[in-house]
C-alpha cells in the first residue's frame, strides 16, 4: 500500500484552565491518501475543527494548549517543524475553506487584491497583471462568468454562493495537495451549498487534491466522501468506507447520529439520548478502513 | 451631484447650525459670569463717567438679545469687535495667534499618529508579550499625567539638564522672521527659501508639540491595539493566516485597515481637543498661540475676544471632524459604496 499523504497518530490536545488541564482530543488516528476525500463527522464540540487547525499549526502561539502525537505530512513531521516551515506550507501545500465565506473575506479589500495576496504566498514575485489573469482563469473554473466584476468587488457586494466559489478558487489556485474543508457552506442555504460542493468535488478530483472534510451534515458527507471517521468527544468511534458506515453503522454513537437526521417523510424530530455510557464503547473499524500499517 | 460633494455640503450646513448654537451659548456665558468688563478694562482709577461711556460703547446697557443682534450684525461684516485687552480688532489678534497654535497642534497630531498607531500595531501583534506590556505601561503613563506635567518634565530633561532644545518661544530672537504669508513659521520659511529659519522653527516646535501629543499617543496606541485585537479574532484574519499571508502583511495591512476605521473617529476628536488643551503647554513654553491668548482674555473678561476665540476654536473642531469623516468614507468601502448608490 502506498504511503499516506497525511497520517495523524495518537493526537492529544488539552487546554490548561484554572481547573487544571481540560482534554479535548484523546488520541486521534487519522490518515488520508493522496487524492482521497475523507470526512470527519461529529457534533459541535467534538474536536473536528480543532483537528484541522492543529494540522495548519494555528494553535502554536497559544501557550495554554498542550499537544502530543505525530503528524506526518508528505513524509515530513509537521509537529516537529518550525513556525516558518509550517507557515511556508500554508496556502500552498495545505489550504483551508471555512464555514462562512462572506465573513472569511476581508471587507476592506477587493476580492482581486486578496486573490493577489494568495498567489503571492506561492510566488512572491508575481506581478499584479499575471495574478489577475490566473484569478480570472480560476474564477471561470468555479463557474463565475463575470470574473472581472467579481475581482473588482468587495465580499459584501457578492452573494454567499459567489463568495463560496471565490473561496474555493482561492483555496485551490496554488494547487495544494491537501484541502481542509471546515464545514464548508454551512452558512449558505441548501441549494447553494449543494452547487458549490459539487463544484468543489469536481475540482479536487481534477487536481487530485486530498480533502479532509469536516462536517456534521450526514447527507453531504455521504455524497462527498470516500471514507468517514465518526468522532465523539475527542475520540474516533467508528471508521470505514462511506457506504459501509451508512449502510451498516455499528457503533452506538454512529447509530444515534444517523437516527438524529429528521426524515422528510415526517414522524417528528427524532428523540435520541444526549449522552450515553454506550457512546464511549471502543472504536469499530470496518473492513478496508483500517489505518495503513496497522495489523489487519 | 457627486455623493462626496453632497455629503460635504450637508456636513458644512450642520456645522454652521452648530456654530450659531455655540455663539449664542458662549455669548450668554461670557455676559453672565460676574464682574464688569468695562471696570476691569479701565482699571481701578477710572471715573464713573469713563466707565459709563465704555459700557455704552459696548452696548452693555441693552438687554442681551439686542446685544446679540449687534454681534451678529458686526459678524456678518467679518467684524468681531475690538479686544479690550490688546486694543486691536479681535480678528487681527486671532490672525496673529491662531497660526502658532495650529502649527503646534498639527505637529502634535502628526506625532500622535506617527507614534501612537505603530505602537498599537506592535502591541496587538505581540499581544500579552513584553512588547504589549511595555506599550501598555507607556500609554498609561502618558494618559494619566496631564500634558503640562509632561511639558515641564520634558523641558527640564531636554532643555535644562540636557540643553538639546530651546526652552521657550517659536524662534530665536536674533533671527529675522520670514514674510508672514501663512503664519506657519515653518511653511513661511520654506516659501522664503530661508533654511536656517526653517530648521530653527522645527527645533523650537519639537518639544512643545511632543509634550502636547503624549497623551494622544497613549490613547491612539491603546485604541489601535484594542481594535486590532478585535480584528484578529475575525474569520477573515484566520483565513489570511490559514492561507499563509505573512504575519507582517497581516499586521500592517489586512488587520490594520479594518481596525483603523473605528480608531479614526476618536483620533480625530483627540486631535481637535488638542486645540483646547494646548493652552497649558503654550503657557509652559511661552508659545505665542491662540490658546494662551484665550486664557488671558477670559481672565480679563474681554467679551469680544472671548466669543471670537471660542468661535474660531469651535470652527476648527468642526473642520477637523469633517476631514475625519471624509477620511473614513474614503477608507471604508461599505460607507463609500452605500453613498454612491
Amino acid at each position: 500500500m502506498n504511503n499516506p499523504l497525511l497520517k495523524i497518530t495518537n493526537l492529544e490536545l488539552g487546554f490548561n484552565t484554572f481547573q487544571g488541564e481540560h482534554k479535548i482530543l484523546h488520541g486521534l488516528n487519522i490518515h488520508i491518501k493522496a487524492g482521497e476525500r475523507v470526512a470527519l463527522v461529529g457534533e459541535s464540540g467534538s474536536g473536528k475543527s480543532v483537528t484541522a487547525r492543529i494540522i495548519l499549526g494555528m494553535f502554536d502561539e497559544l501557550t495554554s494548549a498542550n499537544f502530543s502525537g505525530d503528524i506526518l505530512f508528505n513524509e515530513q513531521r509537521l509537529d516537529l517543524m518550525t513556525k516558518a516551515q509550517k507557515h511556508s506550507l500554508r496556502g500552498k501545500e495545505i489550504s483551508m475553506i471555512f464555514q462562512d465565506p462572506t465573513s472569511s473575506l476581508n471587507p476592506t479589500f477587493k476580492i482581486g487584491q486578496q486573490f493577489y495576496e494568495v498567489l503571492r504566498t506561492a510566488n512572491p514575485k508575481i506581478k499584479k497583471q499575471a495574478a489577475n489573469k490566473i484569478a480570472i482563469d480560476w474564477l471561470h473554473k468555479v463557474a463565475i462568468t463575470d470574473a472581472d466584476r467579481v475581482l473588482n468587488s468587495y465580499a459584501f457586494q457578492l452573494s454567499g454562493g459567489m463568495n463560496q466559489r471565490v473561496m474555493i478558487a482561492m483555496a485551490l489556485v496554488n494547487k495544494p495537495s491537501l484541502l481542509l474543508a471546515d464545514e464548508p457552506g454551512t452558512a449558505l442555504d441548501v441549494t447553494v451549498q449543494a452547487q458549490t460542493l459539487n463544484l468543489m468535488r469536481e475540482l479536487v478530483t481534477q487536481e487530485n487534491t486530498a480533502v479532509l472534510f469536516i462536517s456534521h451534515n450526514l447527507g453531504v458527507v455521504r455524497e462527498f466522501a470516500d471514507r468517514v471517521y465518526i468522532i465523539y468527544k475527542g475520540r474516533i468511534v467508528e471508521q470505514g468506507k462511506t457506504h459501509d458506515i451508512f449502510d451498516n453503522p455499528q457503533h452506538p454513537y454512529t447509530q444515534a447520529l444517523m437516527a438524529a437526521v429528521p426524515r422528510i417523510t415526517g414522524g417528528g424530530i427524532p428523540e435520541i439520548d444526549d449522552t450515553s455510557e454506550r457512546y464511549y464503547d471502543p472504536i469499530f473499524i470496518h473492513k478496508g478502513g483500517e489505518e495503513i500499517g496497522d495489523p489487519v | 451631484m457627486n455623493s462626496v460633494v453632497k455629503m460635504l455640503l450637508k456636513r458644512i450646513g450642520t456645522s454652521l447650525v452648530v456654530l450659531i448654537g455655540v455663539s449664542m451659548l458662549i455669548f450668554t456665558i461670557a455676559r453672565v459670569i460676574p464682574g464688569d468688563p468695562a471696570r476691569i478694562a479701565l482699571g481701578p482709577n477710572a471715573s464713573i463717567e469713563q466707565i459709563d461711556k465704555l459700557r455704552e460703547r459696548l452696548h452693555l446697557n441693552d438687554n442681551i438679545i439686542t446685544q446679540y443682534g449687534y454681534f451678529i450684525k458686526d459678524l456678518s461684516n467679518g467684524n468681531l469687535g475690538i479686544s479690550l485687552y490688546t486694543n486691536r480688532p479681535v480678528t487681527t489678534d486671532i490672525a496673529q495667534f491662531l497660526p502658532a497654535t495650529l502649527e503646534l497642534v498639527i505637529f502634535a497630531g502628526f506625532f500622535m499618529v506617527a507614534f501612537g498607531i505603530p505602537l498599537g500595531i506592535i502591541a496587538a501583534k505581540y499581544k500579552d508579550k513584553w512588547q504589549d506590556h511595555s506599550v501598555r505601561i507607556l500609554a498609561l503613563l502618558t494618559v494619566s499625567a496631564p500634558s503640562f506635567v509632561w511639558a515641564v518634565i520634558l523641558m527640564l530633561l531636554f532643555a535644562f539638564f540636557l540643553p538639546l532644545f530651546p526652552v521657550a518661544g517659536r524662534i530665536d530672537d536674533q533671527l529675522l522672521l520670514p514674510d508672514n504669508i501663512t503664519g506657519f513659521l515653518t511653511v513661511d520659511a520654506l516659501i522664503d527659501g530661508n533654511f536656517t529659519v526653517f530648521v530653527n522653527a522645527i527645533w523650537h516646535i519639537l518639544l512643545p508639540a511632543f509634550a502636547l501629543s503624549l497623551s494622544g499617543i497613549g490613547q491612539a496606541a491603546r485604541l489601535t491595539r484594542a481594535n486590532m485585537v478585535e480584528t484578529y479574532k475575525k474569520p477573515y484574519i484566520e483565513m489570511a493566516q490559514a492561507f499563509g499571508f505573512s504575519a507582517k502583511r497581516i499586521a500592517t495591512k489586512y488587520a490594520f485597515k479594518p481596525s483603523l476605521i473605528p480608531s479614526l473617529t476618536i483620533i480625530g476628536l483627540d486631535f481637535a481637543a488638542m486645540l483646547g488643551n494646548a493652552f497649558l503647554v503654550e503657557a509652559v513654553f511661552a508659545w505665542p498661540g491662540l490658546s494662551r491668548y484665550g486664557v488671558q482674555v477670559i481672565l480679563r473678561k474681554d467679551l469680544n475676544a472671548i466669543v471670537g476665540t471660542v468661535l474660531v476654536i469651535s470652527a476648527m473642531f468642526l473642520v477637523v471632524n469633517i476631514i475625519v469623516d471624509l477620511l473614513i468614507t474614503y477608507i471604508n468601502p461599505r460607507i463609500r459604496l452605500a453613498k454612491g448608490q
